[in-house]
Parts: C-alpha cells; structure tokens; sequence
C-alpha cells in the first residue's frame, strides 16, 4: 500500500509538470514573441526567447511612445477591435445569460409541455454547423441593415450560446433546495415572486458560471465575426487579428500578432485566475451530473 | 418532484398545473425564439437557396435548377478532399484527445496538491481564442522564427529547413497540434466529471482482488465512466467537424487543407456563390446530423443519463 501510494504520488508529480508545460509553453511561446523586435523577426529568429527584449510591439498595438512608420494605423484598428469585442461580448452575455436563467428555471422547477423538445433543441443548436448559417444570414442581414453591425453579432452569438447556458444554469437550479421555493409559497408568495425573492439569490453563482462560459464563446468566435462584418466599426478582435497580414504575406508580423494576441488574452486568464473553481464547476456539470 | 405533487387520484389537470404550464412556456419562450430566429430559419432559407443558380455579384441571373447544385457538389472532387480531411481532422484529433484528456484528468483527479494551480492552467488554452492559439502554433512550426524545428531536430524526419506548411500532411499535423492544445481541457473536465463518479471502493477492491493497474483502468474504471467518456466524444467530435479558425490562420486552405466548413465559407462569402454554397450549407448540417444520429446510436449515448436525469 506504502509502496503504491509513493509511487502514485511520483506518478502524480510528473504528471502535474507534464500538464503545466503542455498548457502554459504555447503562452510562454507567444509572450517571448511579442518581445521581439520586427528587426529580429524578420531577419529569422528560432530561439525561444528574444536576443533583444523591446516593447516596441506592444507600442504600435497600443498606441503610446514612438510607433514604427508604417504601423500608424495598426493600434486605432486594434483598439476599435477591442471595443468591438469587449462591448459584443458582455452585450450578448448579459441578455443569453437573462433569457437562459428564465428558460432553466423553467427546466428545472416546473412541469410544461415542450420541456424536452426545449432541451432537444438547445443540443441540436450547440451542435449546428454555424458555418452553414453564414449565407443565408450574410444576406439577410444585408436586407435588414443588420450587417457590419453590434447587432449583427450579438443576436447570433445569443443564439449559440443559450443553449450552453441553459444546460450549465438547469443543472446549477436542480441543486437549489426547492423547499425554501415551497416555504415562501406557503407564506403567500406567487410562483414568480418565490423565483424572484428565494431563487435568485440562491442561484447567483450558477448564473455567474453560465455568464462567464457565455463571454468566453463570444470572445473567442471568429466564423461570424469574419463574415459579418466589413469594418472596424464592428469588426471583434479575431477578426482584426486575421486581417493583420502585413505588407508581405509570406513574412507576417510576428511580433506584432503575438502582441495583440498577449493583450487579448490577458481578460482570459484574469478571469480564469479569478473563477478558476466556478468555471471547471459549470462545463462539467452542464454536461455531465453526478 | 411534481411526480409526487400530482398523486393519482387528484383531477389530472389542476388550476395550479395549468398556471405551472402556462407560465414554464412563458419562461423558455423568448430563449426558444432566439435560438431558432439564427437558426432554423435561416436553415429553411439555405434548403430554399441551395436549388437556385444564384451569385450574388450578378443578381439577375438567379435562377431556379432544381438540385442541380447538390449534382455539381457531389460529383465534385475538391468536396470530398474536404469532407475526408474534415473526418481525418475529426477522428485524429478526438482520439488523441481523449488519451491526453484521460491523463490530465487522472492527475486532476489523484493530485493532493496545487489543485487551483493545475485548474488555472488547464483553462488557459481553453479560454484562448482559437485565433491566437492558431497563430501560437503556426509561429512555433513557422521556417525562420519557430522553435519546433531547433528543438525536435533530433528526429530523424525533422531538419532544421523543414517547412511545415509546405506540404499536406506536415500542415495538417501543425493544424491538428493546435486543435488539439486548443480543446484538450474541455475533454479533460469531462472526463474528470466521470471518474469522480466512479466509486474508490470499486477500485480498492479489485486491487485487494490482484487486479494490476492495468486491468483496474479497463475492467472497473473505463466501463464505469462510459457515460462521461460517450458525452465528451460525442460534443468533441461534433465540434471538431465544424473545425474552421484553425486552418483559416494557419493556411488559409492551402497544400490542401481545407475542411467541410471551410469550402462552405469560400464560396459564400469569398465567392458570393450563395446557390452553390447554400448547397453546401445544407450537405453541411445534414453531415452533422447524420454524424450525431451516427454517434448517439452507435455508442448508446444517454445524456439524461448522464446529467443524472434518468
């Protein structure tokens, strides 16, 4: 038993090192490159880390200091991105995350007719090919003004995330002791005051998860955001990262990508750092329960 | 719970069990019209398209050919490269996830320590933008700034001039790499859900009983987590079908990378084919549902089961 617990623990050990370096290297990768000069880039640069450390990317991507002639217009097309971004994002996960907590708490806490085929259409949803929506919405939205616009995103990036949401809060609200629902019943509450007063407080931190989750997928897609959009005036930072080619295609800016890819993952891994527990919580429990 | 609320016996429609219908249809309402205003209708928009011989740069030469487009499609080679590089892509990528996320989620599951650290770092590449894991990786494998080639030179197929992104199976490799950094963790947390439903006295027993490490990890624990590991395949491989940013950034289809999702995006947003793209579009879905169809009955999938509904 000793003998299998050490070596368990040995095991363990190695295997701990092992996830790290699998995990953080390509970070560490792309935030050794944003170091890197432009010179030193282009001139070949296969080293881990950079001969020359110099902040010089981070300054066309952002826009303060000396920028490098040429880049003038990188950082305004950079920043509107992420505004872009940050604005689309919590726009769609405030209103999926609304529309699914009342969808799960139906789920949860009532019997209705249609509840399966709700739930049936969420999985067939999170599973939609959303490349197949692209023509028939690119036209659309054409015809309803809606492309290159916050909406235009928004309302799909809604669509495709609900579904997520309301497995991660219907499996959050199944936890909740219904007792303290029929207590406030009992006192007179209706059932949308007992929803209202009892439940939600209760469930703040399910909703928490699903909104985080939520922001993720919004942050991180890029099908959509590349096909329905033609500007910055509502281009999301994926997209703009594809449009950074550069003058020569065959020697893309290296260290200038890395950069913007380091600032966009910042609001990532403070998040992650922060809620690390709540996150792990809700992708299993949305789709696998004990 | 309401099964016990509606004892046989009371009238089989209350006033009370109308109002509870009446107000849960009311409550998933607006989630359901959201959901499908994206989806299904542009969907039946695609089917209706799709038998049209429609460009969009040349309006009025639309016109109706019936199924035409789905004959051109078909009998189209570049369509199949496709479809098989996105099955390849697809089966390559979960299968090797899911050793991967299998040993990931054992030491999640084993480790006494560090427990915040090995989560945090485990949700980096989750929570990155495929983007950026995409540029990560074509960086690393990149000719003059990568590291892979100074560091795996060692081997014997790799020099330090090999370029990655000059031929197939080399640029599907890279592609792969980072699907599968990018959407290991996601494999991993479901695959811990499940082993930590599979009971330690399951495990000590069969250890009492002689069973080596090996035979515990197949006889007890494996057939024990099936449900986790069939829950993890199925919305792994569905997503991996759909793979797109990846090889956007890292090829933009060349040396014949592209995937289903893909030759879908060129022709209707880089070639204005809405037709024959619509055509695709359609192909597309069905692939996926045939392929969920497919995986659920192969591998008697039971999500109520699984999310403990059952």
């Amino acid at each position: 038993m000793a003998a299998r617990s050490t070596r368990t623990q040995v095991g363990t050990g190695v295997g701990f090192v092992l996830v790290l370096v699998w995990c953080l290297l390509p970070v560490a990768w792309i935030l050794s490159l944003s170091f890197k000069g432009p010179g030193e880039t282009a001139a070949g640069s296969p080293q881990f880390l950079p001969k020359v450390w110099t902040l010089q990317n981070y300054r066309d991507i952002l826009g303060f200091g000396t920028v490098t002639p040429g880049q003038e217009n990188t950082h305004s097309d950079f920043l509107d991105a992420l505004r872009n971004s940050f604005g689309i994002a919590a726009i769609s996960t405030l209103l999926a995350v609304l529309f699914a907590t009342l969808a799960a708490y139906a789920i949860a806490r009532l019997e209705f007719k249609g509840k399966r085929l709700v739930l049936s259409l969420a999985l067939a949803i999170a599973m939609f090919p959303v490349v197949a929506l692209v023509g028939p919405l690119f036209d659309l939205w054409r015809t309803l003004h809606l492309f290159n616009t916050w909406p235009g995103l928004i309302i799909p990036y809604m669509s495709f995330t609900l579904p997520l949401a309301i497995w991660t809060l219907s499996a959050f609200f199944r936890e909740i002791p219904w007792e303290m629902e029929q207590a406030a019943q009992v006192d007179g509450a209706t059932s949308w005051q007992a929803f209202r007063k009892v439940i939600v407080p209760l469930a703040a931190p399910g909703v928490f998860t699903a909104a985080i989750l939520t922001f993720f997928f919004a942050w991180n897609e890029f099908v959509l955001a590349i096909s329905l959009t033609s500007t910055t005036q509502s281009r999301t930072v994926p997209a703009q990262l594809s449009f950074f080619v550069g003058p020569d295609p065959f020697n893309p800016p290296y260290g200038l990508l890395a950069a913007a890819s380091v600032v966009v993952t910042v609001p990532i891994i403070i998040i992650v750092l922060l809620f690390q527990r709540k996150i792990v919580a809700g992708l299993t429990s949305g789709a696998v329960k004990g | 719970m309401s099964a016990i609320a509606k004892a046989p016996g009371k009238p089989v429609v209350s006033d009370r069990a109308r109002a509870e219908n009446r107000l849960g249809q009311k409550l998933v309402l607006p989630a359901v019209i959201i959901m499908l205003l994206v989806t299904a209708w542009p969907m039946i928009q695609a089917i209706y398209l799709s038998l049209f011989r429609y460009r969009l740069t040349t309006p009025d030469d639309k016109a109706f050919v019936g199924l035409s487009n789905y004959g051109t499609v078909l009998t189209d080679s570049l369509f199949w490269q496709d479809t098989l590089n996105t099955v390849i892509i697809m089966v390559l990528t979960v299968a090797v996830e899911l050793v991967i996320g299998f040993a990931f989620a054992m030491v999640m599951h084993r480790i006494v320590f560090a427990r915040g650290a090995i989560r945090t770092s485990i949700l980096i590449p989750y929570g990155i933008i495929t983007v950026v894991s995409a540029y990560a990786w074509q960086f690393a494998f990149s000719l003059n700034n990568g590291f892979v080639n100074a560091w795996f030179a060692w081997l014997p197929w790799i020099t330090p001039d090999t370029n990655w992104f000059g031929s197939h199976w080399p640029a599907m490799f890279a592609i792969m790499v980072s699907e599968i950094w990018k959407t290991t963790p996601f494999m991993a947390l479901l695959l811990l859900a499940g082993l930590s439903q599979v009971s330690e006295d399951m495990i000590e027993a069969a250890e009492v009983d002689g069973a080596t490490w090996w035979q515990r990890l197949w006889k007890v624990i494996l057939p024990n987590m099936r449900a986790a590991i069939m829950v993890a395949v199925l919305f792994r491989a569905l997503d991996a079908f759909r793979i797109f940013d990846n090889i956007y950034v890292m090829t933009r289809g060349a040396q014949d990378t592209e995937s289903s999702s893909f030759l879908t995006y060129r022709q209707v947003i880089q070639q204005f084919q809405l037709g024959l793209g619509s055509a695709l579009s359609v192909l597309l879905f069905l692939t996926v549902l045939l392929l969920a169809y497919l995986i659920v009955r192969l591998f008697r999938v039971d999500l109520a089961q699984a999310r403990g509904e059952a």
